[in-house]
């Protein structure tokens, strides 16, 4: 039992009376710990276990206050992918997520690259604009952003001034990468070099394969922060539901089906769960991404 | 090496870092520095996106300043934010943090748990609050009432819409847990062990140790919130939005801040003031105060040696 302390009590040969009272306090501490463990896990959970129930509820039993389902409505989920848009939605949400990562992923790649091993006037002056940017909330230079894309470009009702600026280097994954790039030490790029290397084959041939964990963290946040992204889609979608995410269309669901809380509810699972599948499959380098930069996507 | 070749390398090494850094610099002029340009061009201007731009002097910024209805109680409320949210889950995140590095028996299932509700994408994890804080049917006032508490009215209550929200930030803290677990792995065990043989109680050494050893941890995570909530936006914005029943769609006007402006924030008033009454001058007004006060905080994030961001090496 003592394995379970932070700092172990060391076992003794013969329990004397204080080391006795040590183990019961440790004992103590073990039970304290865990049950604040448990009740801060229901906190965590309780909100996905109460959304999934009502999920399955049936029209009258939502607008009750019973908790568990009398009976399992799972064709819920059916009405939810029947109702028209939805997989439309999927596909519009796929394309800005997934297009969006690929053009984010391959164009911060240089950018980070030159932050972290270049040495050139303005590299600080750069980095510190990255970081700005970073810091910088989307709504400060939207009114001139939506008037070109809008008035000159002709390109609002879709998500392409979304996914067009993400060619040119996002301020988050330039950083992040920076930062995973710092790590690698520079003995593998001068020994690239003597090799005859270039810049460019160095990056391909020896630092790509070095830094997939910092790729895959940036690829993660980049996809939850366009699949999760609201403010994008209202802008520049919202005259045209055909070009809507899910983000944007889910909240139309408790407009359109009023107070029926079940199908709201299984839309709203439906949304959160490729997010949670996807963290499932990927934890280690989204942790990492996290403690890396210490800023979410 | 003879000047020629010196300099020729020098371009050489000057164009290969204009390449690699170009979509960036692209970027940064097309997407960042001509809109901001514009931004602060437009808030001198009028301008209503049909009509031509017309100089307008400082129209707008005493418009928004002195008569725009919705300006002071979104800075209220950020203030309000600030002060109540951030400090509280940063505290939230510590505590988390503190229990997860003494949970010993299935800590990976523990940590998941805590993290999962960080990844809710905001649009969902909103709706789902939205549901079960809501005063009719809702799980928690069912149980409140079952226990014979007092059941607010949660988004639907002027008083209770931010700390509702602040329920829905805390229930989202696995981000700032994940730091500081990282932050208090960290601490040096052999301080631990040395204030332990000079008799520190638990308090004690989470004071002298602890603490002093995370601190630029906990000042990163306060300015970082600080300047998170600058951009708060969806969760408060789709919370007014569904507990006041409006539905979405074309023709549809909702003015933000439901239930009496209590959760209006001031990134709503850019969508309001541009996107709602085609004021787009006004709107710029609101922006450039957005960036001043992002700018600042982050300012403070980057001024800081040792601990927080280092910019340079």
């Amino acid at each position: 039992m003592t394995q379970v302390l932070d700092h172990p009590v060391k076992p003794a040969p013969l329990a004397t009376g204080a080391e006795r009272t040590a183990r019961r306090r440790a004992v103590l501490e073990w039970i304290a710990v865990h049950s604040l463990g448990v009740a801060a896990a229901l906190f965590f959970t309780l909100p996905f276990v109460f959304v999934f129930l009502t999920s399955l509820m049936s029209d009258s039993q939502a607008l009750s206050r019973d908790l568990i389902p009398h009976t399992w409505e799972w064709d819920n989920y059916r009405k939810v992918f029947d109702t028209p848009g939805f997989l439309t939605w999927w596909k519009n949400t796929l394309l800005y997520a997934g297009l969006g990562t690929v053009l984010t992923v391959v164009s911060s790649i240089p950018v980070a690259y030159a932050l972290a091993k270049f040495r050139f006037r303005g590299r600080n002056l750069s980095l510190m604009l990255v970081i700005s940017m970073m810091m910088l909330p989307p709504q400060v230079v939207v009114i001139p952003m939506y008037l070109f894309w809008a008035k000159q470009l002709d390109l609002s009702g879709t998500l392409w001034p979304l996914i067009v600026p993400m060619a040119f280097g996002d301020a988050f994954s330039v950083f992040l990468l920076r930062q995973f790039l710092m790590t690698i030490p520079n003995e593998y790029l001068d020994a690239a070099k003597v090799d005859g290397c270039g810049d460019l084959r160095t990056l391909l041939r020896v630092v790509l394969p070095m830094a997939r964990p910092g790729i895959a963290a940036v690829a993660l946040f980049q996809f939850f922060y366009a699949w999760n992204d609201y403010f994008g889609p209202q802008i520049y979608a919202s005259e045209n539901p055909g070009a809507w995410t899910l983000s944007y269309g889910l909240e139309s669901f408790k407009g359109a089906h009023h107070t029926d809380w079940n199908l709201t509810m299984a839309a709203t699972v439906l949304v959160m769960a490729p997010v949670i599948l996807v963290f499932f499959f990927a934890q280690k380098a989204f942790v990492e991404g996290v403690t890396l930069t210490g800023v979410k996507g | 090496m003879s000047a020629v070749t010196l300099a020729s390398k020098r371009r050489r090494s000057a164009l290969r870092t204009l390449a690699f850094m170009s979509p960036w610099l692209i970027g940064f002029a097309v997407f960042f520095a001509y809109p901001l340009i514009s931004t602060v061009y437009f808030s001198f201007m009028h301008y209503d996106g049909f009509r031509p731009p017309t100089w307008s002097g400082g129209k707008n910024w005493t418009y928004v300043f002195e008569h725009y209805p919705l300006f002071w109680p979104a800075l209220r409320n950020t203030l309000w934010l600030v002060v109540v949210m951030v400090s509280l889950r940063v505290l939230f995140g510590l505590g988390v943090g503190l229990l997860i590095t003494r949970i010993k028996t299935a800590t990976g299932v523990f940590r998941t748990l805590f993290y999962l509700p960080y990844l809710a994408p905001p649009v969902a994890s909103t709706m789902a609050f939205a549901f079960l804080l809501n005063p009719g049917t809702g799980p928690v006032n069912s149980l409140l009432e079952k226990a014979g508490l007092p059941a607010p009215g949660w988004f639907n209550d002027p008083t209770w819409s931010k700390p509702a929200l602040t329920l829905l930030a805390l229930w989202g803290v696995g981000d700032l847990m994940v730091i500081f677990m990282a932050a208090l792995l960290d601490v040096p065990t052999e301080q631990y062990e040395a204030a332990e043989l000079d008799g520190a109680s638990a308090w004690q050494r989470f004071r002298y140790v602890t603490l002093p050893n995370i601190s630029p941890i906990v000042m990163f995570a306060v300015v970082t919130g600080v300047i998170q909530t600058m951009q708060y936006y969806t969760q408060p914005l789709v919370a007014g939005k569904v507990a006041s029943g409006v539905i979405q769609g074309a023709g549809t006007q909702f003015e933000p801040g439901y239930p009496d402006k209590s959760t209006l924030t001031l990134p709503q008033l850019v969508y309001n003031l541009g996107f709602q009454r085609f004021d787009y001058g006004s709107a710029c007004v609101v922006a450039l105060v957005l960036f001043a006060l992002s700018m600042a905080f982050t300012a403070l994030l980057m001024r800081r040696r040792g601990g927080l961001i280092q910019a340079g090496d």
